[in-house]
């Protein structure tokens, strides 16, 4: 009993911890790296709550593949930490933003407080079934009840797949930097 | 056993540090980056009302949710490359052409 809570306090903590070192970080590398960080605790927070298929497509997906997605264009871009960020906005601006993002958790957290089930205990209705998260459980909602959401995801990332291709592309662009001059590489590229 | 709740107050100030990051941060990466920490958090609240009536759906909406969240950062970071290749610079304080 009280060693979930260990875990959940520990992970928790880390958690917050890597989010908050992510954000005030200076170099992007040593901001993705924490990121990874506050993923991985959160995806122990997830396999705590009975989501065994889920913290591991965390991992996988998030940490594994979107991170390194992030590294790579860093490194495409070629940054180096703080050096075209010129002087830093003035203080009272920082501390504004800072108060307002603080005002928004405690907007939320009285939501939460408001919220009918947040003083149960443990919070669990209905029969526990030990396939709870499991794949076979997760799927079977998935290609029953979810099946048309779960296809039109399949479409949006072949769009996003697509789009993300067209806007990085090269445009070739000549001198003036105008549009009718890109057009007509293009057309050239295609015969 | 721990109460639902503390997964919601995890999932709150998550969201709080990502609304913080979005706003505070200069560096456009890391602005995106905070940008999937708040959808994280709501990942993390859906998890804990899953949890709590016991009903798989949440994990449903949360790999969707996840999935949503790989095309946006492929575009986004598209656009990232893109806008570096024009201005030479991802300080979001530049990019001020349709600002008074």
């Amino acid at each position: 009993m009280t060693f979930d809570l260990i875990i959940f306090v520990v992970s928790a903590a880390v958690a917050v911890f890597g989010a908050t070192m992510m954000i005030a970080q200076r170099s992007p590398v040593a901001s993705v790296m924490y990121m990874i960080l506050s993923l991985v605790a959160q995806a122990v927070c997830y396999v705590q709550l009975g989501a065994f298929f889920l913290g591991a497509i965390l991992v996988v997906v998030y940490a594994g593949a979107i991170m390194v997605l992030f590294l790579f264009v860093i490194m495409l871009l070629n940054l180096r930490g703080n050096e075209d960020m010129g002087a830093p906005p003035p203080v009272l601006s920082q501390f504004t933003k800072l108060v307002f993002g603080i005002l928004l958790a405690l907007e939320l957290a009285f939501i939460v407080k408001a919220a009918p089930f947040s003083g149960s205990t443990t919070g669990i209705v209905g029969a526990k079934s030990d396939s709870f998260g499991s794949v076979k459980a997760v799927a079977e909602k998935m290609f029953t009840d979810y099946l048309y959401p779960f296809e039109l995801t399949g479409v949006l990332l072949l769009v996003a797949v697509v789009g993300a291709v067209v806007i990085a592309k090269k445009r070739h662009l000549n001198e003036t930097g105008d549009s009718a001059g890109a057009l007509q590489n293009d057309a050239e590229v295609k015969e | 056993m721990v109460p639902v709740s503390a997964y919601l107050i995890l999932a709150v100030v998550l969201f709080g540090i990502g609304t913080v990051g979005v706003l505070v941060s200069r560096n456009m990466i890391v602005l995106f980056m905070a940008v999937e920490l708040m959808l994280n958090a709501a990942n993390m609240a859906l998890m804990a009302f899953s949890k709590a009536l016991n009903l798989v759906d949440g994990h449903v909406i949360v790999f969707l949710v996840l999935t949503i969240a790989a095309a946006e950062a492929a575009v986004g970071l598209a656009l990232i490359v893109m806008v570096y290749r024009n201005r030479e610079t991802i300080n979001i304080d530049r990019f001020n052409l349709m600002k008074w």
